[in-house]
């Protein structure tokens, strides 16, 4: 599978048309967006979103791709390098559901959550790292 | 066994205010715009009260008040502040039945945990680094005959205090009790999923301290808790979360040049060597309790044993009793004494937890328990209960490498002491781990072989005030409890004082 970078046009990350509108809200009132995949405890897991450029990526990040998200421009997805050394097999489609959130992700006032859903890479599991 | 009647029904212990505005200068101060946000229970999901959702302008009003009430606070004697820690103890210990049922119903978790953990830990939190800053001294330093160094511990001035959901008072503990008993001022930002609980806690003790010293913002992180975080008004930011919040925390603290601690969660392994099995014996039982931790506070903790990782040669044997053991596990209604699986704290963090069900399938991991939400009918239809689940897989899942905050454990085999640490060790986190074993050799290889800042040997989920917790690798920066937590709320002042009376003889 092509890693980010390589060159290679593998697509690892997508949106629902739910998180999608609510993208579009979002850039209405923010401006141009980008997401941070987190991790760890609490909100960890979860994607956060941000106006574009308030989360200083860098070497230690990973650029997953770009949303089209019907957004006047696409809406970067990035991921820390660490650990996208444990998720590099999944695909991720950001979504969203009802909830708080916390975390300083843009949405949690709205009363919803954007969420990961996830999928292999490729079909019946030989995209998995073997540990 | 005993069910509480939810707060706000006749009978009930609790009784939660309509509304609650912000706590700023010994006051009750309404939000400057005016707005509010709702406050569900997770127990039911329906909404039990309304909660400030803070801006800016209320950020910098706590500020103000904080920065009135922290000199004249950092100037107390440590015996003077160590009695007020004493009586916010002793405060919440008269009510402590209260805030048990007032935690569970905003948390979803057990009332019995509340009330044997929550609760206690902090009354005792509080009586320890009341304590520990009164035996607190300095150090003096002979630089020569005539020169002497004297290091004084001096507060920072005012703090900032952003702590998450999972145990809203505890953690509010944690940070406040260091923090109170150093000499410094704080403003708190409660999570926005459990926001109310504290603010109950709050107006029990408003007349033990001075204005200012403690104050309180509700609302939204991207509205009150950035702010705050972001704020070149504060000395320290300390903040319990995940990765990226605390990345991007430790980016204003940058711009502003003062320290953090982060405490950012972890995936702890919990090691099962065979010799645990060598007698059906009270330490057995106990070794399978320890399995069944997971389940504690419906897996909503940092340090939740996640990864179970179990020695080959015993491996049948040990699941087939560990998986009895969970079979035994209650759920039901949080605040029923009996209840020892209550609900996930809100509908986001149940959906997370659904998604890392459908990953771990798709990879391929075995189901060996739960895996699905429960309905327990009633009103308790519209709550977030997920029953206990156990994966069986391989350490390289995605379930063995996040943090799901979801009562759930994988499990993986190990066949022999590199194998165990070798597994134990491939993650990105290191705040917690367990190690179960009759071998006492082995018990202290595999405690200082394990990257983790707290390795619990032959017990797990144990947090006495008087032992350092904190994360290796990206779980954080920086310790919460014991004594040497004063350090992280304080500056070194040092005096360098000759008593001579002669010229250096330079000039």
């Amino acid at each position: 599978m092509g890693a980010p970078g390589s060159g290679e046009e593998v697509e690892r990350v997508a949106v629902t048309e739910e998180a999608a509108a609510l993208l579009r809200e979002l850039r209405d009132e923010h401006g141009p967006l980008m997401f941070h995949q987190s991790g760890g405890c609490c909100d960890g897991s979860s994607p956060m979103c941000y106006p574009a450029g308030e989360f200083r990526t860098g070497d230690s990040d990973v650029h997953l791709g770009d949303l089209d998200a019907g957004t006047p421009e696409p809406v970067p997805v990035w991921m820390s390098r660490s650990q996208f050394a444990v998720w590099s097999h999944t695909h991720l489609t950001i979504d969203v559901v009802p909830g708080r959130g916390a975390g300083f992700s843009l949405e949690a006032p709205t009363g919803r959550r954007f969420l990961v859903r996830s999928r292999l890479m490729t079909d019946g599991g030989a995209g998995r790292p073997a540990r | 066994m005993a069910v509480y009647a939810p707060p706000g029904q006749p009978g009930s212990i609790v009784e939660y205010a309509p509304r609650y505005d912000n706590w700023i200068g010994g006051d009750w101060v309404a939000p400057v715009r005016g707005r509010y946000f709702e406050n569900p229970t997770p127990v039911t999901g329906q909404t039990f009260t309304e909660v400030a959702r803070s801006g800016a302008e209320d950020v910098e009003l706590a500020l103000d008040a904080a920065h009135g009430a922290a000199p004249a606070w950092g100037r107390t004697s440590p015996a003077e502040r160590a009695l007020v820690l004493h009586r916010i103890a002793d405060r919440i210990e008269d009510n402590l039945e209260r805030l048990a049922v007032a935690e569970s119903w905003e948390n979803g978790k057990p009332v019995r945990e509340c009330l044997a953990a929550d609760l206690p830990l902090a009354v005792d939190h509080f009586r320890y680094f009341a304590g520990a800053i009164r035996a607190q001294e300095g150090h003096n330093s002979q630089i020569d005959g005539d020169t002497v160094a004297y290091h004084f511990q001096e507060p920072l001035g005012v703090v900032a205090q952003i702590i998450p959901w999972n145990f809203p008072l505890l953690m509010a503990t944690w940070k406040l009790a260091p923090a109170l008993a150093a000499g410094n001022a704080v403003v708190l930002k409660p999570a926005e999923q459990t926001p109310a609980s504290i603010m109950l806690l709050v107006g029990l003790v408003a007349d033990l301290l001075p204005p200012g010293v403690l104050n309180v913002v509700n609302g939204f992180g991207v509205e009150a808790g950035k702010p705050l975080a972001a704020s070149p008004r504060v000395r320290k930011v300390a903040f319990t979360g995940e990765t990226t919040t605390g990345r991007l925390i430790m980016q204003y603290a940058s711009e502003n040049l003062v320290p953090v601690t982060l405490e950012l969660g972890g995936k702890s392994p919990n090691l099962f060597f065979a010799d645990v099995a060598a007698a059906e014996d009270a330490f057995y039982d106990k070794a399978l309790e320890g399995f069944a931790m997971f389940a504690l506070n419906q897996g909503e903790v940092c340090t939740c044993p996640s990864r179970a990782l179990v020695q080959d040669s015993f491996y049948d044997k040990f699941m087939g009793d560990a998986l009895e053991r969970v079979g035994r596990i209650v759920q039901g209604d949080p605040l029923d004494t009996g209840t020892m699986l209550g609900a996930q704290a809100g509908n986001d963090q149940m959906e997370k937890i659904l998604s890392y069900v459908d990953i771990a399938r798709r990879e391929g991991a075995e189901v060996l328990a739960g895996g699905e939400r429960v309905d327990l009918g009633g009103d308790l239809s519209g709550g977030y209960y997920m029953a206990p689940t156990v994966f069986a897989g391989q350490n390289g899942m995605r379930v063995f490498q996040e943090e799901i905050f979801g009562p759930v454990v994988s499990v993986a085999r190990f066949d022999g002491y590199d194998d165990a640490v070798k597994t134990a060790n491939d993650t990105l986190y290191g705040l917690g781990a367990g190690v179960w074993t009759r071998d006492g050799s082995t018990a202290y290889r595999a405690g200082r072989d394990i990257q983790a800042g707290r390795v619990w040997v032959n017990n797990y989920h144990a947090y006495p005030a008087h032992a350092a917790f904190g994360g290796y690798k990206q779980s954080g920066i920086g310790r919460e409890n014991h004594k040497m937590m004063l350090d992280h709320y304080q500056q070194t002042k040092n005096l360098l004082v000759s008593y001579s009376d002669q010229a250096a003889g330079l000039f």
